[in-house]
């Protein structure tokens, strides 16, 4: 978490905001890798409704989170609130693979403080490393791109499903032919309806069977 | 630059989509569970939407100028292999990163 947090901060100050905007990111938006994403599209000066619907794209996966994590385990309606606040993958990946039992509603919310006092240390350590440097480190980029292999590798992992990320890699070439400066949305929205026609053949296919 | 106002106005929009979609599920857990496209797409989204991001991160690479993508190629490589042998997230992203910046400030400078 801190390493990350880390390349982040420096990312920041690098891509020419102040330091402080790391922490201000690292707080509100709180999840890895839209912060990593949103450096790129605040420089750029994204619409709000593009930077909205990009988000809700990169972080939909969390709506599933609700189904296992140990909500009802925590108490009081402010640990609750900081609890679905603070619901990132690796405190999702932490709590929902252990028994719910074993888990107390302090050892919960414990566990997620610390996640985030990590992330935004090593946020704020990145940033101020990244101003005290005062120097282009060029190749940094590289960090967004890296950051993505990674999650992509670890996501086709999960679900052992290769024609997913085929379909997806082809949507966001013919995106980046057919709409260069709107890549990000087009190539999601030709990947999504993809995925609801495959679901739809699929389950078209088993009422068939049945 | 960005003014601070519009900065403030996106990390807040950020914020509220953010905090709908892990908030908003808990309220809603009957029927999601009963949803099968809903559980299809949180399946599938997340393979596919890094995809997506890595090709954006990309974007700017020209096939046609030297040095035709290679650094890019080349570092992607090196992260690849060193997450199948290491499956260390925060190696293989700084090691890949670590290929990338001496490929570009050394050998293609």
């Amino acid at each position: 978490m801190f390493p990350l947090g880390a390349a982040f901060g420096l990312l920041v100050v690098q891509s020419g905001l102040d330091w402080w905007w790391a922490l201000v990111l690292s707080v509100l938006v709180y999840a890895g890798s839209m912060e990593f994403l949103a450096v790129g599209l605040l420089v750029a000066i994204t619409p709000l409704p593009q930077l909205a619907l990009t988000t809700f794209l990169v972080n939909f996966r969390h709506v599933f989170y609700a189904l296992s994590f140990p909500l009802q385990r925590v108490r009081g309606r402010a640990g609750k609130t900081y609890s679905m606040y603070a619901l990132t993958d690796e405190a999702y990946a932490l709590t929902a693979t252990r028994p719910g039992a074993t888990l107390s509603s302090a050892r919960i919310l414990w566990l997620q403080g610390f996640c985030q006092g990590y992330w935004v240390a090593g946020s704020v350590a990145g940033a101020l490393l990244g101003s005290w440097l005062a120097m282009d480190l060029l190749g940094l980029t590289f960090t967004l791109t890296a950051l993505f292999v990674v999650l992509a590798m670890d996501a086709v992992r999960v679900e052992r499903d290769l024609p997913t990320p085929v379909l997806a890699f082809i949507c966001a070439v013919l995106a980046l032919v057919m709409a260069p400066g709107e890549l990000l949305l087009t190539g999601m929205g030709l990947f999504v309806a993809t995925l609801v026609v495959r679901f739809l053949m699929r389950k078209k296919g088993d009422d068939a069977h049945a | 630059m960005p003014d601070t106002l519009y900065l403030v106005a996106a990390s807040l929009a950020m914020f509220a989509v953010t905090f709908a979609l892990r908030a908003l599920p808990f309220a809603a857990l009957r029927p999601l569970r009963d949803s099968a496209l809903v559980a299809y797409l949180s399946r599938h989204m997340p393979a596919g939407v890094m995809v997506i991001l890595v090709v954006y991160t990309l974007r700017g690479v020209s096939l046609g100028e030297t040095p035709h993508g290679l650094p890019e190629a080349l570092a992607i490589a090196a992260t690849v292999i060193l997450h199948l042998a290491r499956r260390n997230a925060v190696v293989s992203i700084l090691g890949g990163t670590a290929v990338y910046a001496l490929l570009v400030n050394l050998v293609f400078a």
